[in-house]
């Protein structure tokens, strides 16, 4: 690996942009934009990717628009000094209005498939099922899903990691082998992957096969434009049809608005601002919401960890960042019963590592001089099954930015108790000589019995115990039944004749698994049927990247 | 740490008053402004300097060039939230700078440049389990802040033994 210059890896990104790629840079503009486009595709993520490429192939006119900068492998340096701010969400730090769970969303070209760890599941069937019964969506089951998922594996080339794991992922396997927890491999979308680790701050070698990579560059060589530093504000609506798009222009830093604006009018718009942006920016537009649906049912994956301190090193930095999960808390109780936990292994770098070690001084300081010695394992739990668990509402401040407003309920909290025995449990029996539940009022434990003792007895309230998110989905639900969906089953916005909305904020639940394929999965299908309808022919297929 | 935190938490009540009159007063005295970026005056200053030196205390060594290092940073991470955030903070600040709150809502009983570390020490652990949920997210995003900013830069992570990501792409 150290003959292989920097020179040797291929930006597609300064390539197209060579070739003459059509790109904006909205923080450069001097005077206002207005741009005209079959079709206006906000964001840039893995609903607003496939899109992009599908209706370009298609043979329409797309205008991306993306709040975020242009970045590619170029600038990705494996600092994540650099790469939260200018990737990232609010830096990194986008809070919940409680500000208990932090967020991880996001924002650049490409969206989070720029900055996600590449974990790859369809659609869990149980999740399908329950969106079958509880929300008419009837074409989605996994038969008829499977051709799109099988489109998108090829497409962005998902594939079985023939990699043996890290040490922090194969501790994770080892300790459940021993307690008899089954655990599975995680597919990847990667193709030539080095096996770095450093997926969360943007791939460096493309190996990755995000949006950036894949789908935007396919639009642009075929002739979309791209708009960057340019946030989405609101749709103008006339009646019941948009006749304009009017984003603000952002600054260098993405921080402030230059003043001026980009317009855009199109036949019709595609909202793929993720969940959080796509429903605060139809709640901004005043978009028709008869049954005050919109917002509502946001769903974050709660997501608490345990850290395990051992004697060998475990180098959580290095190498593929999640390979081997555990659906056994999953699969093992009913859906809409108490919280279900998916486990996982997230990669451990020194800020994130840093911020999510509970304490400070010298306590602090010793944990993290054992930082290569720590392996870690997350539980995410399932939200939006059970009629107890209703999720978040994004909820707009007075100068129109989005804030969500998510409650922990009593059924969520018994589900992180019971994670943080699991995975305390599954630590020790890897051998672990300490166990860190990462909770304010936690120490590091010795043995199973003290942590379990510990675990049992902890008060779970917000920022007591340490909530994240990465996987936000939901607040502009699909539902056929204008009671229960804002959105068709066909990603038609109810009670507007020309807008889609083309991202995780359609899911009705939470998915139960990284949601990335189910996005690219559903997306194609109704980027498919969009394409038919605008243009009166047969989509085209995605094929396998050159 | 027993004591201190017993007795802060007798003050609690009054402390609750104290912040509700001493927010109203901050926000009285400044005048509706723009959101800004945030800046650390004076007294600011000599807050963070010593919330840094208990926040990284075991990891930092004990030379102000490590103190400024550690500021520098934790107002570089500062400068890449969004400004509302920045103003929070800058609230935050605004409020630990006056004297009946540093007294009586963090308990530290010396001017912020005089503040003794266990004094300081026992602040954040009280603001840390505090059951206003407004103070324990103040100790959150000092913590993260701080202790993020500190791990974030490279000259730090030969103690933790982090090689860094490979020198032929970084």
């Amino acid at each position: 690996m150290t003959d292989t210059s920097h020179g040797l890896i291929v930006d597609p990104i300064q390539v197209g942009l060579a070739a003459g790629w059509k790109v904006i840079d909205a923080a450069t503009l001097t005077d206002n934009l207005n741009i005209e486009a079959d079709v206006a595709i906000i964001g840039t993520g893995a609903g607003g990717g496939v899109t992009a490429e599908i209706l370009t192939l298609a043979g329409l006119k797309v205008v991306l628009i993306e709040e975020g900068a242009l970045k590619s492998s170029k600038d990705f340096k494996m600092r994540e000094a650099q790469a939260y701010p200018n990737l990232y969400q609010e830096s990194g730090a986008r809070k919940t209005k409680d500000k208990a769970i932090n967020i991880l969303q996001g924002r650049t070209v490409g969206g989070s498939t720029t900055i996600n760890w590449t974990s790859s599941f369809r659609t869990p069937t149980g999740t399908l099922s329950h969106w079958q019964k509880h929300y008419g969506l009837k074409d989605y089951t996994p038969e008829a899903m499977a051709p799109w998922f099988a489109m998108m594996e090829q497409r962005l080339n998902v594939i079985v990691w023939e990699t043996p794991p890290n040490e922090n992922n194969d501790l994770l396997k080892r300790g459940a082998d021993s307690l008899k927890i089954p655990t599975a491999a995680i597919r990847r979308n990667v193709k030539g992957c080095w096996n770095l680790g450093y997926c969360g701050m943007g791939c460096p070698t493309n190996a990755k096969q995000s949006m950036l990579v894949t789908t935007i560059p396919s639009a642009l060589a075929g002739g979309a434009t791209l708009i960057t530093h340019a946030r989405a504000d609101t749709l103008q609506i006339n009646k019941d049809t948009v006749d304009g798009l009017h984003c603000h222009a952002l600054d260098a830093s993405g921080l402030t608005l230059t003043g001026k604006s980009v317009t855009i009018k199109a036949k019709h718009y595609v909202v793929s601002g993720g969940a959080v942006n796509s429903p605060a920016l139809l709640m901004r537009s005043k978009a028709p919401d008869p049954n005050g649906l919109l917002g509502k049912r946001t769903f974050l994956h709660p997501t608490v960890i345990s850290a395990g301190l051992f004697a060998q090193e475990v180098n959580g930095f290095a190498g593929a960042p999640q390979t081997i999960y555990s659906d056994h808390f999953m699969d093992t109780q009913a859906i809409d019963g108490p919280i279900g936990y998916k486990l996982e292994a997230p990669p451990l770098h020194p800020v994130l590592f840093s911020t999510t070690m509970a304490g400070f001084g010298e306590s602090h300081a010793t944990m993290m001089k054992q930082f290569n010695h720590t392996q870690a394992i997350l539980a995410l739990m399932r939200d939006g099954f059970s009629e107890e668990s209703i999720g978040g509402t994004v909820q707009l401040r007075d100068d129109g930015y989005p804030v969500l407003d998510y409650t922990m309920s009593d059924a969520m909290w018994d589900g992180v108790k019971r994670a943080l025995l699991t995975m305390a449990e599954i630590q020790f029996a890897a051998g672990a000589k300490t166990v860190y539940p990462i909770h304010e009022m936690a120490t590091g434990y010795t043995t199973w019995e003290s942590a379990k003792q510990a675990i049992e007895t902890l008060p779970y309230k917000p920022s007591l115990t340490r909530v994240v998110s990465a996987h936000v989905m939901g607040g502009c639900p699909m539902s056929d039944d204008t009671k229960l969906g804002v959105v068709s089953s066909t990603g038609a916005y109810h009670g507007l004749t020309n807008v889609s909305v083309h991202d995780g904020s359609i899911f009705p639940t939470s998915i139960g698994a990284n949601p990335q394929l189910s996005i690219y999965g559903i997306t194609a299908r109704l980027a498919s049927g969009l394409a038919e309808k605008l243009t009166g022919k047969p989509a085209p297929k995605l094929g396998a990247p050159a | 740490m027993q004591v201190s935190r017993r007795s802060f938490l007798k003050v609690g009540l009054f402390g609750a008053i104290t912040l509700a009159a001493a927010g109203g007063l901050y926000r009285a005295l400044k005048s509706p402004t723009p959101l800004n970026r945030f800046a650390l005056d004076g007294e600011a200053r000599l807050a963070l300097t010593a919330i840094v030196g208990a926040m990284l205390h075991g990891a930092i060594p004990a030379t102000s060039a490590a103190t400024e290092q550690a500021i520098a940073h934790t107002l570089e991470g500062i400068a890449g939230l969004p400004l509302a955030t920045q103003k929070e903070i800058q609230d935050l600040f605004g409020l630990l700078t006056l004297g009946p709150a540093r007294r009586f809502l963090a308990g530290v009983p010396d001017d912020w440049a005089a503040a003794k570390r266990e004094d300081v020490i026992a602040f954040l652990q009280s603001w840390r389990l505090h059951r206003f949920m407004m103070l324990q997210s103040a100790y959150h995003a000092l913590h993260d802040l701080i202790i993020g900013g500190w791990y974030a830069d490279e000259s730090t992570w030969a103690a933790i033994n982090y090689p860094g990501p490979i020198k032929e792409l970084s």
